[in-house]
């Protein structure tokens, strides 16, 4: 569980509406222009491009570095390589005292930030003063960045305008352009006079000893043209092969990271150059490890080390958004930081704010250099569950959901125990195992009866071909009209569809709190109950249960290298398939025909994650309702997850109450009177949220809407 | 190399440069030497040596020793460019000469000449004939320099020039 220090900083970062009204707007307004950005790139071919080199590098860190260094000192550069940050630390003081350096300018430099080297320098005597124009108004106001591209994003300019009218004496007023002009000054004065520039690098070249600086304001150029030294503190994960490397990443990098073609400046630096005293630029590169080199030799994580900074997938998160990046507590946020901590700082810190990834696979979409960010953020979660070990409540709920017997049990025993409380299907108290904090959503009511008493009831016509349904806890034992209405659209088609009555739950709680062994042990019982019978298909309506049986089980028996069991897990993997895809196959066989001339008014589609992003499904049910006879009216951002995130809209309901607030807001503006769904936990998630809000808006699952619409 | 040049010109003027193009040196020179006394009478420029456009007419500019005072001072910075990009509307020049950095960084209005037939259509063909062997100081320039940092409102000029202005000669020949 969240500490509360942890939770506190949400809360503030929740209730500050600068931050959140800002990180909002800007993620809409991202969205936008990163796609014109990249209009004319092929984006698939370039990250394949980007990940490819990156990855070489990461493999042979040790051999770059070296070339680096060799070719960098023939250029005349001084070369300094350490996995200490300390040491690093200690370098740079020494390059200043010999010099007689008594105020220093920097540009950006995340690295710098990493060994916390402002401090240590000003301990030391020295000035030191950022100057991007973000890092100074942070370093005034004796914060961190909150954002890796834009540091102080989270500020109004009536506090930047206090700040500078107490830095110059004056008091200003927050006109930007005027704020701007006394950056300007202030820090003109700083360049002229500096003994030191310090920079970072967004890429070091191996085969030339280049490093490639990019900036938009031009004070990276000042900072490396102005003082008579120069250090530019680069991290081994900026290390490239070859000098071409440099295209794919600058083509990447300001589209992903600003939605620019290029920034207004790069500057190739290679060796030094001469300076304004007639002399010649005394230039050092210190390249930095700390961990890097660690981390390139875990075979999960070694991809964290393609990362470019463009901070893509914290413009994307819908997490990221709300809370900004102070809650992350360290220098990097968002998804790729929560990974960078959890090793330039240790797993340990990373504990509070990986649970912050809801999964929603939006930065992986993005992601230039191919980074699969909640895959590592899971495998964060797994290290840490065999570090610290299960809370003890996840270990109870686990200790039930891993026995089918007993599980199945509580949750009939539940609805009975719910009696009082539900109302028209809903609950709005909810009962014992599933308590926390959920007044923001109604939650179904435990089914009666559930759905696996109640196929047995079904009349089906008997056939040869046969699909096994997957229901799913959710469809199982609160939803079971939906199953009902697949095997309905199953039978027009002639397939019988059978329910083996051993399956259980799919395993992704578990696997998604880190508990992997009973992720696996849940796999192996779903593998064995589903393949008893000779079936020709697995179908699921449920897109979280399809991804596991599908994809995840294999995935968790690679992480726990049980390689015995990947055969039979790919055996099932094959006959697997979500509803809607299995009916648009259907459809396009002829197997199945829509009624003809229906008109059956507005309707609105949300994605579901899962089904959009993992299983590539989001064009299926769209042309299946329409066929049908829906007018689709989309709803804004209808691939935004709801906030969901199975249990997590129980462990971060503060986080989760927002996310969902949006996606009811999204689809009342689409004036529609039902909303569809693949998914039957973001149909609990809306439903709860629309019958709460008082809202007269359907949500029905996708399969409930064409079980009659078939002829 | 028209139709470069106007690939050139569009993603330039997108990004706030002015574009400029003439066909001979004469012609340039007088721009440069009308806009001087239009948008800084009275002050001086300082320009990184090309001799060409000391004589190309009444330019009134500062001799070419260019000193970190005299750029911190001047309003306009002249400079020839090795190469422009098409496709980004970029200008690119070998910069390890102290002064060429000078005139582009510190003055808030930078004049950058380039030779038309320079005009390359992206950054990889570019940097295939540019060795960074040869040019301890690669600059690319793209735009004024510019900012978003305070409430996302972009501003332009920050620490570098607010004013990019690119004059293209046919005449110029290429490296």
């Amino acid at each position: 569980m969240a500490t509360t220090t942890f939770r506190q900083s949400i809360y503030k970062a929740l209730h500050n509406s600068n931050l959140t009204g800002a990180l909002g707007r800007f993620s809409e307004a991202y969205r936008v222009s990163r796609a014109k950005a990249y209009e004319g790139v092929d984006f698939e071919a370039l990250r394949d491009r980007i990940a490819e080199l990156k990855s070489y590098a990461a493999s042979h860190l040790e051999q770059l570095a070296e070339a680096f260094a060799r070719n960098a000192e023939a250029a005349g550069a001084k070369v300094f390589r350490t996995n200490n940050p300390q040491k690093v630390n200690q370098y740079i003081l020494d390059v200043a005292r010999v010099n007689g350096v008594e105020t220093v300018v920097k540009s950006k430099s995340m690295a710098s930030e990493e060994i916390h080297l402002n401090q240590y320098l000003a301990d030391a005597g020295l000035s030191v003063a950022e100057t991007d124009l973000g890092e100074w108004v942070v370093q005034l106001a004796g914060e961190r960045p909150s954002h890796m591209v834009m540091p102080a994003i989270h500020m109004t300019k009536e506090q930047v305008a206090d700040l500078f009218s107490k830095e110059v004496n004056q008091r200003l007023s927050s006109d930007i352009p005027q704020l701007v002009r006394v950056a300007r000054n202030e820090l003109r004065t700083k360049f002229l006079k500096a003994g030191m520039g310090i920079s970072g690098a967004n890429i070091a070249v191996a085969e030339t000893g280049s490093i490639v600086i990019i900036s938009n304001e031009g004070n990276a150029r000042l900072v490396t043209t102005l003082p008579k030294v120069h250090v530019a503190i680069v991290g081994i994960e900026k290390l490239v092969a070859a000098f071409e490397d440099i295209v794919p990443i600058l083509t990447a990098l300001p589209r992903s990271a600003t939605a620019q073609l290029i920034t207004s400046y790069v500057s190739i630096i290679t060796g030094p150059s001469p300076t304004t005293d007639g002399g010649m630029k005394d230039l050092h590169i210190i390249l930095m490890d700390n961990r890097r080199t660690e981390m390139s030799q875990d075979p999960k994580f070694k991809q964290a080390l393609n990362c470019i900074r463009c901070a893509s997938c914290l413009n994307v998160c819908p997490v990221f958004r709300l809370v900004g990046g102070h809650v992350f507590g360290k220098i990097y946020t968002g998804g790729i930081g929560t990974i960078l901590t959890a090793w330039f700082d240790e797993l340990k810190q990373s504990e509070d704010i990986q649970s912050l990834c809801i999964q929603c696979g939006n930065c992986v979409q993005v992601c230039p250099a191919k980074i699969d960010i909640p895959d590592l953020i899971l495998e964060l979660r797994r290290r840490l569950v065999q570090e610290e070990g299960q809370s003890l409540k996840e270990k109870a709920i686990f200790g039930v959901v891993n026995n089918r017997r007993v599980f199945h049990t509580m949750l009939r025993a539940a609805s009975v125990a719910q009696k009082p409380f539900a109302n028209e299907g809903y609950i709005r108290h909810l009962p014992f195992f599933l308590s926390g904090t959920c007044e923001f959503r109604s939650l179904p009511a435990i089914a009666e009866k559930p759905f696996r008493d109640r196929f047995p009831k079904l009349s089906q016509p008997k056939s040869q071909e046969k699909a096994a349904l997957y229901a799913g806890c959710l469809i199982d034992f609160a939803y079971p009209e939906t199953g009902e209405a697949v095997v309905k659209v199953l039978n027009k088609a002639g397939i019988e569809v059978v329910f083996p009555e051993k399956q259980t739950c799919c395993g992704a709680p578990a696997r998604y709190s880190g508990a992997y062994e009973v992720a696996a042990q849940n796999a192996g019982d779903n593998i064995e109950a589903l393949l008893a019978e000779d079936v020709k298909y697995v179908v699921s309506a449920c897109p979280t249960c399809t991804v596991a049986l599908k994809q995840e089980f294999a995935r968790t028996f690679e992480s726990l290298a049980m390689t015995e069991k990947l055969a039979r897990a790919a055996e099932l993997s094959a006959k697997v398939i979500d509803f809607s895809s299995l009916a648009a196959k259907l459809v396009a066989e002829r197997r199945l025909t829509l009624k003809k001339g229906a008109d059956l008014g507005k309707i609105t589609y949300h994605d579901s994650c899962h089904l959009k992003r993992t299983l590539h499904a989001h064009q299926p049910p769209r042309e299946l309702l329409q066929k049908a006879g829906y007018e689709l009216v989309e709803m804004y951002e209808p691939d935004m997850c709801c906030g969901m995130g199975g249990s997590y809209s129980l462990k971060l309901p503060e986080i989760s109450a927002p996310i969902l607030e949006r996606k009811l807001h999204n689809i009342e503006k689409t004036g529609a009177t039902l909303a569809a769904m693949d998914c039957p936990g973001c149909a609990m998630q809306i439903r709860g949220g629309l019958d709460k809000a008082g809202s007269s808006i359907q949500v029905r699952h996708t399969a409930e809407l064409l079980a009659e619409q078939f002829e | 190399m028209d139709a470069l040049f106007s690939a050139f010109q569009a993603r330039a003027e997108a990004v706030s440069s002015e574009v400029h193009r003439f066909p001979s040196k004469a012609q340039a020179c007088d721009f440069i030497a009308q806009f001087l006394s239009r948008e800084s009478p009275g002050t001086t420029a300082v320009w990184a040596g090309e001799p060409w456009l000391e004589s190309g007419g009444p330019v009134p500019i500062v001799a070419p020793q260019v000193t970190r005072d005299a750029a911190a001072a001047a309003k306009v910075g002249i400079s020839q460019m090795d190469w422009a990009l098409a496709d980004t509307g970029t200008v690119v020049e070998d910069a390890s000469a102290i002064d060429k950095r000078l005139v582009s960084t510190l003055p808030s209005i930078h004049i950058a000449i380039v030779a038309t037939n320079s005009l390359q259509p992206d950054l990889a063909t570019m940097l295939a004939k540019l060795h960074p062997k040869q040019a301890s100081y690669i600059s690319m320039i793209t735009g004024p320099s510019r900012t978003a940092d305070i409430e996302r409102v972009l501003t332009i000029g920050v620490h570098g020039p607010a004013r990019l202005i690119i004059v293209f000669v046919d005449e110029l020949g290429s490296n």
